[in-house]
């Protein structure tokens, strides 16, 4: 990688650590307490925004699979992997926040709700991803093999998202204006959330370019000690 | 035309084989046997304990059981390179997908109909109250099964630890199908009619079974051929 596109690179991730600093600021100290919830209706602002980043790596990824599928360029296994890594941790982040709001507001940490089940499933098959991985050596079999799970795997993230729609669930519904027609959240929260999201995905990015780095040297590496051992 | 016969010739073999040795069959059932005597430890199988949770048991014991046969699909064509054979030979993937398909859906099936009257008596449940709308449950919901565990069947084959990332696989995928057929089976089996609500239940078995069975035979090429 250039001089040029480290600089870049960081740039990003000084620009995301700021506006999630500025935005934890407003969301603590910019609005006001929740009229049912208190304070604890803040961490919406953290578990929705990782859930979009999470949809959205996985979106991303299970694109970039069907490209390799259709180029068989290994860079797009390269970032599906990246990009199911980073969600991974999104998906986690947003079980646990959810779990604590729930803990707070419905005084159990984890009910088999349709919703908070399928979140869970989704989190399970993309560690089946990242474990299937790791039992293939060959990467071009690894890369084709990975890349049919990832398509199959993205059933999972459509049937969670619409989860709180096909059934009656525990968890709450939507409030974004874009799903609800607005109405159900205040303009000024709601606009904070959106950046949130923005700043997550910013970071979101910095992570899966530097993974896919890492993804590209460890081919090399790979590379090197089969040349190594031929000789 | 050409199709449904390599497809047919396929499931055929398969069926063939597996019934001459009956290899697969006969460690399905005896594993769905073991797994109904050991959940009876686990919880106390009175008469309102069932009504709660008959469909739940059941489909697990069908899908551990019927993973038997699924992770046999595939590796059983390894010996001799047959594998190798089958994809080479004029059968196209998606013939020879949904022929094993059909030889795993018809094993499954069987390995079903034995469990569910043993089923019924060492649980001494009357599971049979519904058996036109229990059928109309257990057909689709079995193909979803069957079809994710094929796929994924050919998928792991060449893996080193295929007997371990098979299930750990396999399962989250068919998650859908087995919750939505255990909510309608535990309904059914207790004799009441299946509440409007829980008609959604049926729909995802039926779009599942779409889903996931366009998706494989669009993959199927890829996953064996490369």
């Amino acid at each position: 990688m250039t001089n040029m596109g480290n600089n870049i690179l960081y740039v990003m991730g000084i620009v995301a650590g700021l506006w999630l600093a500025r935005n934890v600021h407003e969301i603590f100290l910019g609005l006001p307490d929740e009229a049912a919830q208190g304070a604890i209706y803040r961490i919406l602002f953290f578990h929705l925004p990782s859930w979009f980043t999470c949809f959205t790596a996985f979106l991303l990824a299970g694109v970039s699979s069907i490209l390799y599928l259709t180029k068989k360029n290994l860079v797009y296994d390269t970032f599906a992997v990246s990009a199911v890594e980073v969600g991974t941790v999104f998906t986690v982040v947003g079980l646990t926040t959810g779990s604590i709001w729930a803990r707070i507001i419905w005084g159990i940490w984890w009910t088999w709700d349709p919703r908070l089940t399928w979140a869970l499933i989704t989190c399970i098959i993309y560690a089946g991803y990242l474990m299937l991985r790791r039992a293939i050596d060959d990467p071009t079999a690894r890369a084709k093999n990975s890349a049919v799970l990832c398509i199959f795997a993205f059933a999972s993230v459509v049937i969670t998202y619409k989860a709180i729609d096909w059934w009656r669930t525990q968890h709450p519904g939507a409030v974004l204006s874009f799903r609800t027609g607005g109405g159900r959240m205040d303009p000024a929260m709601e606009s904070i959330l959106y950046q949130n999201f923005f700043a997550l995905l910013l970071l979101t990015s910095v992570l899966v370019v530097l993974r896919m780095r890492q993804e590209a040297m460890s081919r090399e590496i790979e590379g090197l000690r089969r040349h190594a051992h031929a000789l | 035309m050409r199709f449904a016969r390599q497809t047919w010739t396929v499931a055929g073999k398969d069926l063939r084989s597996e019934l001459r040795t009956k290899e697969s069959l006969n460690a399905s059932i005896s594993f769905a046997v073991v797994i109904l005597v050991l959940f009876s430890f686990a919880v106390d199988p009175t008469a309102d304990q069932m009504r709660e949770m008959s469909g739940g048991l059941l489909w697990l014991v069908f899908s551990f059981a019927g993973a038997l046969i699924l992770n046999r699909s595939f590796a059983r064509e390894l010996g001799n390179d047959c594998l190798d054979a089958l994809v080479a030979s004029p059968v196209s993937p998606a013939a020879l997908f949904l022929g094993k398909a059909f030889a795993n859906y018809v094993l499954l099936l069987l390995v079903e109909l034995v469990t569910l009257p043993i089923f019924g008596v060492l649980y001494n449940t009357q599971w049979a109250r519904q058996p036109a709308m229990l059928a109309a449950v257990m057909l689709p919901a079995t193909w979803g099964m069957t079809v994710i565990g094929t796929i994924f069947s050919a998928l792991t084959v060449n893996l080193r630890m295929r007997e371990l990332m098979l299930p750990v696989i396999i399962y989250p995928m068919m998650i859908p199908v087995l919750m939505a057929a255990m909510r309608l089976s535990t309904i059914l089996i207790n004799g009441e009619a299946i509440p409007a609500d829980d008609w959604i239940w049926f729909k995802l078995i039926i779009g599942f079974d779409i889903i996931f069975t366009s998706l494989s035979l669009a993959l199927v090429e890829v996953v064996l051929v490369g």
